[in-house]
């Protein structure tokens, strides 16, 4: 506001752009707090990495579900698909399966499942959250069909895989003993990045993903403009689906076990990642960019919590609620104080 | 330029079950005119544009576009044909960009160009002078510069014909006349312009030639100058001012100074931005008339507080009493039976009965529910009061007609026994013998001593009903007429602003 006049030949930011920045602002200054005050583990650049090391498949969940809600719709089934891929993947590698037929096994459940969300969400316009909702229990259900027990990874070229990190001597520490600790990154976290880059890029640059804004926004309108509305709609359930599958396979090459219960509240947790990033829930208006530091900011808070004293469990949950009810509020805030500005101006002009 | 015909519409016929809407309508369009398309409600104005955007199919006739028949089957081939409309409500998305909303949806590109098609789209803006940038967000502009990009699509699109659907009804003075430069500066350029508008006043300001509908057949097409305001109404109205023979009214005028039952003072709503004043008195019967779009159904909207009211002295029984929420009105002992009987009104599947004892039931407070028998007598009562037809008590109310339907809603009002009653076109589809009925019922309310607002787009039904005509034209009260200047040629004559 102080250097309006400065800024006063470039355009006033999009309510994405805005809300964008707002997120990333408020993730600087929490890590800032937290290296400040906590010091610790935060001073080391691996706790950035082994945040991204444990969240790779929230990361590309989080993309789809950007997608889905820019569209104006909700996927809840992500969670259970994602369990359901690391359980099939699993069984079927420990059953002499190879790594590549597994991956094709991973995406081809994922787009089994955004084919049949999106067929029945847009072209028999059925309520998103009552078929994602379905979806949900059916990959939950189907998982324990899978295997009832626990599984493990046995599968050697696999589990090689999984112990492949990248390594980057400069962004690591010198440890008590002299050595240098070089930074790791596990290749789920560069799929994860790559994938952000292109949703990234697709939503920017491609028809495809300005259509997506423009259901979101107004779907009628939309049509009106002769944007084929369904067809959009159906590419955003089916790429939530595929990058959902993604997820399962980056999820399998970080645990390397399956459980009935994996990925239990990932989906909720991508929503909230979404929301704290910037997309809202009533489409339209939102960033994959924002999705990423909002995966980020969920899991610093996270972090924060029994790192400063609130050791029991229950915090956690407690502070992401807090904080989730916070960034609603502050995005609400903004975006209604800008619509008042705008009422205000056009008074001013009048009189 | 002006000669050369560019669309035209020969016999165009179109039937909806029951109803035929449009009948051996003719219509032409020629280069570079701006030419109003004027009716009332019903007339068949939205069916023709409707057949000419492909939204509807045709029964029967022929489109011309420059010497060619085209045929129209979706929004899709009207827009291939060179035909672009811009709605009432702006059909862009608010959450993109100007230059995004240009571009949207056209082409068979996939990936964009950003440079290329902002750099275009400010080349478009500038070219019309639309003040608006191309990388601004749709919905930080005024609703008149949406409108303006809007038709900057359009443009872009190189329509040859240019359908503006009602747009000037959300637009501020300042606001309209930004958006006749834009029309004129497009007319010079050769483009077919059809306006459909309410206000006269703008069809007057911008257009060449007006074509008048009534009744879904065509009365006319003439030029401007050759029509004076008030011919145009009586055409829209379907009256020859000369055969308007004055009936004369028997009521003699009392001179009534009893305290008003209900007066306001600058009165203004969300909706009704024009401040306006306004008495009633006890057992009075008065009227709100003008065109549809005029701003009456806004101005008892406003007095019943159904729209946000932003200004205003209200007082009751000479009492000042603040009314800013429709429970504070009915409090007050104002109801109102609204216009749109489907929306605003009726609870379809709630059983006549509970329809009833609806408003009395929200005044008494929801937990003090009313007994079986007491609400079963209430609805009783009532259905035989007012002669409602229908099997039982219990019947949903979406069963009965359209008549009787409006009969319930009128009991739930009469239940509460209001001071003051506005019935918002009550008469509105429905039959002619139920029509009476419901302006004998009101007669009689008003004589028991209940003051009733009445509005009716049928204007011999306000004549009969009233005997105080408030007229409004434009979003002004323009004239009050009362006792002997109740006749048919002065309430056209005050609507079409030629009073002398």
């Amino acid at each position: 506001m102080k250097n309006g006049n400065q800024l006063k030949r470039r355009e006033p930011l999009t309510d994405t752009q805005l809300l964008l920045t707002i997120t990333i602002c408020i993730f600087v200054a929490m890590y800032a707090l937290a290296m400040i005050f906590l010091g610790g583990g935060f001073l080391r650049f691996q706790q950035v990495f082994d945040m991204l090391n444990n969240n790779a498949a929230l990361i590309i969940v989080a993309c789809g579900l950007t997608i889905v809600m820019i569209g104006g719709g909700i996927d809840i089934s992500v969670g259970g698909v994602t369990a359901l891929v690391v359980m099939s993947c699993i069984v079927h590698m420990n059953n002499g399966g190879s790594i590549f037929t597994a991956a094709l096994m991973a995406i081809g459940i994922g787009l089994c499942f955004g084919l049949a969300h999106g067929f029945l969400i847009s072209y028999l316009e059925i309520q998103p959250f009552i078929i994602t909702l379905a979806g949900m229990f059916f990959a939950r259900g189907m998982t324990t069909i899978v295997s009832l027990e626990p599984q493990k990874i046995a599968h050697e070229g696999f589990k090689t895989l999984m112990k492949t990190k990248i390594e980057i001597p400069w962004l690591g520490y010198i440890a008590k003993k002299g050595n240098l600790i070089p930074a790791r990154m596990e290749i789920g976290v560069v799929i994860a990045l790559v994938i952000v880059a292109i949703v990234f890029v697709m939503l920017k640059k491609t028809r495809l993903g300005r259509n997506f804004y423009a259901i979101g926004g107004n779907s009628q309108s939309a049509l009106m403009l002769g944007v084929n509305v369904k067809r959009t709609r159906f590419y955003s359930y089916l790429i939530s689906g595929l990058l959902s599958g993604i997820a399962g396979f980056v999820f399998m090459m970080h645990t390397g076990a399956g459980n009935a219960t994996n990925a239990a509240g990932a989906e909720m947790n991508a929503i909230a990642s979404s929301i704290i990033g910037g997309t809202l829930l009533t489409g339209g208006v939102g960033n994959v960019i924002g999705t990423f530091f909002g995966v980020l900011t969920l899991t610093t808070i996270k972090a924060i919590v029994p790192a400063s004293g609130l050791t029991k469990p229950w915090w956690q949950s407690i502070t992401t609620g807090g904080m989730l009810c916070f960034f609603i509020v502050l995005q609400s805030v903004v975006l209604s104080q800008r619509a008042k500005k705008k009422a205000k101006a056009k008074e001013a002009a009048k009189g | 330029m002006q000669n050369e015909v560019v669309l035209s519409m020969r016999g165009i016929d179109k039937v909806f079950p029951g109803v035929k809407a449009l009948q051996n309508v003719d219509f032409t369009l020629r280069k570079g005119e701006i030419h109003a398309l004027m009716g009332e409600n019903g007339a068949g104005k939205s069916t023709l544009i409707k057949v000419l955007t492909g939204v509807y199919t045709k029964d029967a006739g022929t489109i011309t576009i420059e010497d060619t028949e085209v045929a129209i089957r979706s929004p899709q081939d009207a827009q291939k044909a060179g035909i672009s409309t811009v709605y009432q409500e702006i059909t862009l998305c608010p959450n993109l960009t100007v230059a995004e909303n240009m571009f949207i949806g056209r082409g068979n590109y996939v990936t964009v160009n950003w440079k290329d098609m902002e750099r275009k789209a400010t080349e478009i803006l500038d070219n019309l002078g639309i003040p608006a940038r191309a990388k601004q967000q749709l919905g930080s502009c005024s609703l008149a510069v949406q409108q303006m990009v809007a038709i900057a699509r359009a443009v872009d699109m190189e329509c040859k014909v240019l359908i503006l659907d009602e747009p000037t009804s959300s637009l501020d003075d300042k606001e309209v006349a930004m958006l006749f430069g834009l029309m004129r500066d497009l007319k010079q350029r050769g483009v077919g312009i059809i306006f459909v508008t309410h206000f006269l006043e703008q069809v007057y300001e911008v257009s060449d030639r007006i074509t008048v509908l009534r009744n879904g057949e065509l009365v006319g097409e003439y030029e401007i100058e050759n029509l004076p305001q008030v011919e145009l109404v009586a055409k829209m109205m379907g009256k020859e001012l000369e055969e308007l023979s004055d009936l004369v009214r028997d009521d003699s005028e009392k001179e009534d100074t009893s305290e008003p039952v209900y007066q306001a003072q600058a009165l203004s709503s969300a909706a009704c931005t024009n401040p306006f004043d306004f008495a009633i008195r006890k057992g009075e019967v008065n009227g709100f008339t003008g065109l549809l779009g005029s701003g009456r159904s806004e101005s008892v909207r406003a007095i019943f507080a159904a729209d946000r009211v932003t200004g205003g002295n209200v007082t009751v029984d000479g009492k000042n009493v603040k009314i800013q929420k429709p429970i504070q009105a009915m409090k007050q002992g104002i109801g109102y039976l609204p216009e749109d009987r489907k929306d605003d009104g009726i609870i379809a599947d709630l059983s006549v009965r509970d329809n009833i004892i609806l408003a009395l039931q929200v005044m008494k407070g929801f937990f003090r529910p009313f007994s079986q028998a007491e609400a079963e007598a209430f609805a009783d009562e009532y259905i035989k009061a007012l002669e409602i037809k229908t099997a039982s008590s219990e019947t949903p109310i979406k069963s009965l007609s359209g008549g009787n339907q409006q009969k319930v809603i009128l009991a739930r009002w009469l239940l509460t026994h209001p001071k003051y009653l506005i019935l918002d076109e009550p008469t509105r589809g429905i039959d002619v013998g139920t029509k009476t009925e419901i302006q004998r019922l009101v007669r009689k309310l008003a004589e028991e001593g209940m003051s009733v607002t009445f509005i009716s787009s049928e204007i011999e039904e306000m004549l009969r009903t009233c005997s105080r005509l408030i007229v409004m034209r434009d979003r002004h009260i323009v004239g009050e007429l009362r006792g002997q200047e109740l006749t048919q040629s002065n309430v056209m004559r005050t609507i079409a602003g030629g009073v002398d």
